[in-house]
């Protein structure tokens, strides 16, 4: 990528009109400059292009596409989907062997790290220039997209996946806690209260539990730390960092308090746990909604607040280029195209997708956007606001089997009934062997 | 081809009626001695470069830092292995294995025999009998698992229902040890009872009918029948079902993996984590030395059975002759 300034700026230019004209192109239909795009294009966009799109599952970009080809008539566009973790196994063994990746891949948030790590394996994006974007996006969100030392821009944000609190109106009113949805907010602005009023629940005495299991709870609470499972020169600090002890603590205190049902997330149990109503809140990610729906709890049963302790983030997408990929630029541009605000919005109308963008939190279509099925919840702001919230944290390149080693001990305190002490020293031995 | 036959007019030079080498005879030679060769070739063709070869290269990865992402791979000898054997978790899931696969194997070959016993009698539909007896071999792995987990859930579990209904606790089927390993083992055992009851019955039709005749005569039960003649009779075969099921209980994945929803570890506690299972857990964190280590390991294992299986088996055979 040794072109010279000049022909560097050049590009950037014309990426640049091609965005403004892009930009302008979401109102209207085909409206106005139509010299700036002839004259852009013309020299430049003459050779046919092929363009593959590895994706995990339907993004709905089906109609993007056509709208990108309007200014790309020469760009050709192939979609190939696979299984979420075969997506990411096949995307590994592709970027290790150099052969087989498409153009553009997506890449998950419980994924981003482990590319970080080879980020050489990637075109740089600012080679394009997509770096104008970094004012557009959330802080954090734009950092994941980053090589470690934050020189290589990877891979752009498509969306998030704001946290929240999900909690069931009815076993809360049986006892005797608030059940609209404002008022079980103001309950829980710290995760301490969180326990607290989970002991309310347990003392009235109902059935249920007031959650399913200790472990997202406490993977939430270490996300909201200015300091995760690791620093960042890639060491795990999960026993020395205080903010981890804190959140296990508080973990802790919720299994001996009784707060707990002793579910696993997706085990039959659990699923099965949330239309019969054996536990009344869970943490919920954006994408959670989908799966409460799918056990037809019935509408109205489940309803959404906001999360303890300040916002919060899990999963959301980025999209990246392989080195592989012989056409930079115009992949750069799709992706460009693809996480344009446009793109964003008419995403989180067609699938839902929380943008990344907070430009976008404020257009009504996110903003007074409300849910029946959750009781008319405004899960648009709800999970916006918890976005918005997250301060960055570095993630390390295997922050995933870390929070399962740390989530295993909390679950052997629950069900194997190991002593908390023991099973924090097991779970801090098996993190620091995580290499 | 330096081999080839000096000249033509050679025979009467070659008394005693000494073998020609013609050309033809040559050709003939070779068909006979070479050609079967060719005609396994394919196969070991394939399986040097599908089975020797993977094998082969597992142990030379297995010598090294090798992360798959990584282009360097560090040779360091022994020490993945120095780390495995010290590893408690691994020990872990070899008692896993160890313990699933008898739990499985035992019940499942006494019950393979009833089975095989029952259809070998005259009765009616016995076709379909025996067909049936095959369908939960057809079922995937996934569907089975998941059927099973159902029944065996905690708290909604059909098994649970029966046990609370009587008044007692029921069960956390997937947090103990022991009932984690007796869910496992009764999901393997569905599907490879009918299997192995096949094989069994396919033997058992091949003892002479005199024999059950002249125990009928005698006055010998139904049960001593099967005691005395039948599994006398079908020792090998037996020793056929005990080898393939014992191999194949080194090799239980999808089980524990699908039972723990997809959770690596087998459990908080690793209770029922199998080799398989963790030799993927370390495959999917991309450390392929480490896991190569521990593929080899388990192939260890496998000869290990192998060997005390034939041993077996011969004196099984000895006993018979």
């Amino acid at each position: 990528m040794s072109h010279p300034p000049r022909r560097r700026a050049a590009r950037l230019l014309v990426l640049l009109i091609a965005a403004s004209l892009l930009a302008a192109c979401g109102g209207g239909e085909n409206t106005p400059a139509p010299g700036a795009a002839s004259g852009s294009a013309a020299p430049a966009n003459t050779e046919p292009v092929k363009l593959t799109v590895a994706l995990f599952s339907d993004f709905h970009y089906g109609p993007l596409y056509e709208e990108f080809k309007k200014t790309h008539p020469n760009v050709e566009i192939t979609e190939r989907r696979a299984q979420f973790n075969d997506h990411h196994n096949n995307l590994v063994t592709q970027v290790a062997t150099g052969a087989g990746a498409a153009d553009i891949v997506a890449v998950e948030g419980g994924f981003i790290a482990t590319f970080r790590e080879v980020a050489d394996k990637f075109h740089n994006l600012n080679d394009y220039g997509l770096n104008s974007r970094q004012s557009e996006y959330l802080d954090w969100k734009w950092q994941l997209g980053l090589s470690k030392d934050g020189s290589q821009l990877i891979g752009l944000g498509t969306d998030v996946g704001g946290l929240a609190m999900c909690y069931r109106p009815d076993l809360f009113k049986e006892a005797g806690l608030p059940t609209n949805r404002d008022e079980v907010s103001a309950l829980w602005p710290t995760w301490e209260q969180y326990v607290e009023t989970g002991k309310k629940f347990v003392a009235a005495g109902g059935k249920a539990a007031f959650t399913d299991g200790p472990g997202e709870h406490f993977r939430a609470m270490v996300e909201q730390a200015p300091v995760g499972f690791y620093d960042t020169s890639d060491k795990v600090v999960v026993g020395s960092n205080p903010d981890v002890r804190k959140a296990w603590d508080v973990a802790v205190s919720m299994i001996q308090n009784k707060l707990s049902g002793k579910l696993t997330a997706f085990t039959p149990e659990w699923t099965t746990g949330i239309a019969k109503g054996t536990f009344a809140t869970m943490v919920c990610p954006a994408w959670k909604t989908g799966v409460i729906k799918d056990q037809k709890p019935g509408e109205g049963t489940w309803d959404i607040a906001a999360v303890p302790g300040g916002g919060g983030n899990q999963g959301g997408t980025h999209l990246l280029a392989p080195k592989q990929g012989k056409h930079p630029k115009e992949a750069a541009e799709l992706i460009n195209f693809l996480t344009s605000k446009e793109s964003q919005l008419s995403l989180w109308k067609d699938a839902s997708a929380l943008p990344s963008l907070p430009a976008l939190y404020t257009d009504p279509a996110v903003a007074d956007f409300v849910n029946p099925y959750f009781g008319d919840a405004p899960i648009g702001k709800i999970f916006t606001d918890a976005a918005k919230a997250l301060k960055p944290q570095y993630t390390g390149p295997k922050s995933g089997d870390v929070n399962v080693a740390m989530g295993n001990g909390l679950g052997r305190i629950e069900l194997q009934g190991q002593d908390p002490e023991e099973a924090w020293k097991q779970a801090v031995a098996d993190s620091e062997k995580i290499k | 081809m330096a081999t080839r036959a000096p000249e033509r007019p050679a025979p009467p030079r070659r008394p005693g009626g000494k073998r020609r080498l013609t050309a033809r005879h040559w050709r003939h030679t070779v068909d006979v001695k070479a050609s079967p060769y060719a005609y396994v070739a394919p196969f070991f063709l394939l399986f040097c470069a599908f089975g020797l070869f993977p094998i082969g290269y597992t142990l030379w990865v297995s010598l090294h830092e090798w992360t798959l992402l990584d282009d360097e791979h560090t040779f360091v000898g022994l020490e993945n292995f120095r780390v495995l054997l010290a590893d408690s978790y691994f020990w872990n899931a070899t008692f896993n294995t160890l313990s699933i696969g008898l739990l499985s194997m035992l019940p499942q070959l006494l019950l393979a025999l009833w089975l095989a016993h029952l259809l070998n009698r005259p009765l009616r539909a016995q076709n379909f009998f025996r067909i049936t007896l095959l369908l939960p071999n057809v079922t995937s792995v996934v569907a089975v698992v998941v059927i099973f987990s159902q029944i065996f859930g905690r708290d909604f579990g059909l098994i649970n229902w029966v046990i609370t209904s009587f008044g007692l606790d029921g069960i956390a089927w997937r947090d103990g040890t022991l009932s984690s390993h007796v869910a496992i083992s009764t999901m393997i055992m569905w599907r490879w009872t009918g299997y192995n009851a096949l094989i069994l019955l396919a033997a058992m039709q091949a003892v002479p009918r005199e024999l059950y005749e002249a125990a009928t005569i005698d006055g010998a039960s139904s049960f001593t029948q099967l005691r005395k003649v039948t599994v006398p009779m079908i020792r090998p075969t037996i020793a056929f079902v005990v080898i393939t099921s014992t191999i194949g209980s080194m090799q239980i994945f999808a089980e524990p993996l699908l039972f723990g929803a997809y959770t690596l570890t087998g459990g908080q506690d690793r209770q029922y984590q199998t080799l398989s299972l963790f030799f993927y857990e370390n495959y999917m964190r991309l450390d392929f030395g480490f896991s190569s280590a521990i593929s080899w390991m388990i192939f260890v294992f496998i000869l290990i059975i192998a060997g005390i299986n034939y041993l077996l088996t011969n004196r099984m055979k000895g006993s018979i002759r």
